[in-house]
């Protein structure tokens, strides 16, 4: 009895004190269109950096905009660029700008975290495959920062090496299959990718296949060209001339050509720089994905400028996502950390510009983006986890579960 | 406890020169009462709560409407009942977790007092050395002792070079995502999948249940052994001291052996330090998630995925808090359902004869840190079991 009375005292001031806590405006109590700032705004960008020359890339475009706007601009990097901005939003102060993944869009969109303002710079001219993939319910989200494509990448030297030229550039999956076999020798394996959707995606979209529909709304992972697709790739494993990077001792398909253990990998424009750290000595060529039995695919990964839709500020924002969009500015940052400008007058230059890329520029045409539903992060990881047993397990019963998975995380369950 | 007697004696005497204790009692505790109330209970709270929404992370969770709509207990039921992605993956974390707690506690506990049994040797030199050396570990910051793991079991790292030494090609620890178990199943010459475990419990096989830690978990389990003996060893170490030679000058002149003193003498007197220990072991290492954060983040196959990372996973990347509360209560439950059990386990089989309190008897109630800590959890049992301790021998 004592007991209960003391007990029921301890809930009374903690549960009032509990109560004080959250009447004390620890969250926002309205959650759409905030009040907006008039005068000089103060906007914080959030970014997850690939290095330095990125970081300081992205400081003096928010600087110069800062000098021009009279507004001010701080670059935040983000050590966990997710973590982070799903605190920013749970805790009601979100950063006013900042990078989107664009298979993050669909979960930030769905729990009402973005300002759609795509409408707004819409005539900047973005490419349609960049469109349609931060397209989420109808509406484009928001505007792209720049994209990168898969292509081939192949080692030179190993290639003339194996007697090869350049007219034996792989054009199709047979074609594949024939120089990744003539390279594989020794401690050398002809292909080494990472063994995951991001990359043996190709394979599906090859065959005129993808996790997804067109138009976002059925999951299609279980069609017989999704099928086609990751039987091919198991087939190149099976034969020993392709390889998961993990097999080889390698942390990644880049790492392992650097190594000199592999003579072709599929990656994307990032690979450049990396390179040039790590492994200055390789040279290397960069070619399109060979066809599939419908034509061209690549993977295109892309980030783009979010604005919350708890800014305070997101009439500056707009303005200062134009101008971090704008060619000119697109340019300075390919040239800085040598990711691609999302526009097709930017391609186009870029194109002109690093003719050593143009099999990378071009990949924007055909290339398709992430999955961008929400609820489909967990999906696709555990889709990465069966694939990691491509080579002995059967690709049918993969995307069995991917379909299954998928189905439910559209329900939204 | 102490202070509803506080509180009864007050309200029995109505006054007098005690009469202001009470007052002075809550005041002396109402810091730590507001700390806690403040960082612990009301957050768990607030927790409970969102375990009952569908909140996404957007806005304040307790307005309901849109952004929280109330869903019942379906956070929980859909992590039993659902067939998905999010019941396969609580599923394998709770399995993994069990075999980490399954080798973990046990072997944590033995060490620690073997361990604990060496450096309270009165003939061993340099105790003090072997006491520091054993304890550092404990001491050092869990991320950096990760990751220095991390380096010791790559593939060309110390390990395998050692290993590589004696002829043995080291694995792959941290791809590899084998079970123990089903190494030693193959081994033996039993095939992946046989027909009698294939069937199916809460969505995984039989077959998956069984599978032990995998290889990479494997290292995450010598990692937790090796970092928190240190810290057990000083509780053992403290009872141990604590024990009245008398009765191992009783037992010399009885002419035992020394197995049997350690095993009909100290264990029996160390029953309530062994449950101290074995329940903080419990409760730790169904939460372990730093060394997980560090060390693969649930990779390979998601076999060192445990549901204390998996909750943050869902909350902070999926932005499914609701679901992600869920299983941390979840475990929250677990938790005190096996300690419970463990306290029934462990429980006096004999009627302690409260009467005959010796002058040892008081000894139980200074025994090291055993006492304080563990009169949370079970301070009626201790007090037992301490009073039965003088009596018993």
């Amino acid at each position: 009895m004592r007991r209960t009375t003391t007990m029921g005292l301890v809930l009374v001031t903690t549960s009032a004190l509990a109560l004080s806590a959250c009447g004390g405006g620890g969250f926002d109590s309205k959650s759409s269109s905030p009040q907006q700032t008039s005068g000089p705004a103060k906007l914080q960008i959030l970014i997850g950096t690939s290095g330095d020359a990125e970081t300081a890339a992205v400081k003096a475009a928010a600087d110069a905009w800062s000098k021009k706007s009279g507004n001010t601009a701080e670059v935040v990097v983000a050590s966990d660029l997710n973590q982070q901005l799903g605190q920013g939003f749970a805790g009601g102060t979100p950063p006013d700008v900042f990078y989107a993944d664009a298979a993050r869009i669909g979960d930030f969109a769905k729990a009402g975290n973005l300002y759609a303002y795509g409408d707004q710079v819409k005539d900047a001219g973005y490419l349609d495959s960049l469109v349609q993939t931060y397209t989420y319910d109808g509406k484009l989200q928001c505007a792209p920062k720049d994209f990168s494509t898969l292509g081939l990448i192949i080692n030179t030297d190993l290639w003339t090496k194996a007697g090869l030229t350049d007219a034996d550039i792989p054009k199709d999956w047979a074609g594949l299959e024939t120089v990744a076999k003539k390279l594989t020798s020794g401690k050398v394996t002809g292909l080494v990718i990472g063994g995951e959707w991001a990359r043996l995606g190709t394979f599906m979209l090859q065959s005129g296949g993808w996790v997804v529909s067109k138009d976002g709304k059925t999951v299609t992972a279980d069609s017989p060209e999704n099928v086609a697709g990751l039987t091919e790739a198991q087939k190149l494993l099976k034969s020993g001339s392709m390889k998961y990077a993990k097999q080889v001792d390698a942390g990644w398909g880049g790492e392992a050509l650097g190594k000199g253990k592999a003579a072709m990998t599929i990656e994307g424009n990032w690979i450049r720089g990396a390179l040039k750290n790590d492994f200055p000595d390789i040279k290397t060529k960069v070619v399109e994905l060979p066809a599939g039995p419908a034509g061209k695919g690549t993977l295109l990964f892309s980030n783009c400028w979010g604005i919350a839709a708890k800014s305070k500020n997101q009439a500056a924002a707009v303005d200062l996502v134009k101008s971090l969009t704008s060619v000119d500015q697109q340019m300075t940052f390919a040239k800085a950390f040598g990711v691609m400008p999302s526009t097709t007058e930017g391609a186009k230059q870029y194109a002109a510009q690093f003719p050593d890329d143009a099999a990378f520029a071009a990949g924007g045409d055909y290339g398709t983006g992430p999955v961008n539903l929400a609820g489909f992060d967990p999906v696709m990881s555990a889709f990465n986890t069966d694939l990691e047993q491509l080579a002995t397990k059967d690709p049918k019963s993969i995307l069995a579960t991917l379909q299954k998975n998928g189905d439910s995380a559209l329900k939204g369950q | 406890m102490t202070t509803t007697t506080i509180g009864s004696r007050r309200r029995q005497r109505g006054g007098g020169i005690r009469g202001r204790e009470g007052a002075a009692g809550w005041l002396f505790i109402s810091p730590m009462i507001i700390v806690l109330g403040l960082f612990l209970f009301i957050p768990v709270l607030m927790a409970l709560y969102v375990s009952f929404t569908g909140w996404k992370g957007n806005g304040s969770p307790f307005q309901g409407g849109e952004n929280a709509p109330m869903v019942g207990v379906r956070n929980y039921t859909a992590l039993f009942t659902q067939d998905g992605l999010k019941r396969d993956n609580f599923m394998q974390s709770l399995g993994n977790n069990f075999w980490y707690v399954f080798f973990v506690v046990p072997l944590q506990t033995a060490v620690s007092f073997f361990l604990a049994l060496i450096v309270s040797n009165r003939f061993l030199k340099g105790k003090s050395f072997f006491r520091t050396a054993f304890y550092f570990p404990s001491v050092t910051s869990s991320i950096a002792i990760s990751v220095v793991f991390l380096f010791l079991f790559a593939n060309s790292g110390a390990v395998n070079a050692v290993l590589e030494i004696f002829g043995i090609q080291g694995p792959a620890w941290f791809s590899d995502s084998r079970g123990l178990f089903h190494i030693f199943f193959n081994a033996v010459g039993v095939e992946d999948n046989p027909s009698w475990a294939q069937g199916e419990v809460l969505g995984r096989s039989v077959w998956e249940w069984i599978s032990g830690p995998s290889v990479a978990m494997c290292v995450v389990i010598i990692l937790a052994i090796w970092t928190t003996t240190g810290t057990f060893m000083l509780m053992f170490l403290a009872a141990l001291q604590d024990l009245p030679v008398e009765v191992d000058e009783a037992a010399a002149l009885d002419g035992v052996s020394p197995w049997q003193k350690l095993r009909f003498v100290t264990l029996p007197m160390l029953k309530p330090t062994i449950f101290l220990v074995t329940t903080l072991g419990l409760i730790g290492t169904w939460q372990v998630f730093d060394q997980i954060y560090v060390m693969g983040k649930g990779a390979p196959a998601n076999t060192t995925l445990t549901p204390a990372f998996l909750s943050y996973k869902q909350s902070f990347t999926s932005l499914d808090y609701g679901s992600g509360a869920a299983m941390s209560f979840i475990v929250f439950l677990l938790i005190i359902a096996l300690t419970g059990f463990q306290r029934w386990l462990m429980r006096d089989k004999d009627t302690p004869r409260r009467g005959r309190r010796g002058p040892m008897a008081t000894s139980g109630t200074r025994s090291g840190p055993a006492a304080p800590a563990t009169a949370v959890l079970a301070n009626d049992e201790v007090a037992d079991s301490g009073a039965a301790r003088g009596t018993t021998l």
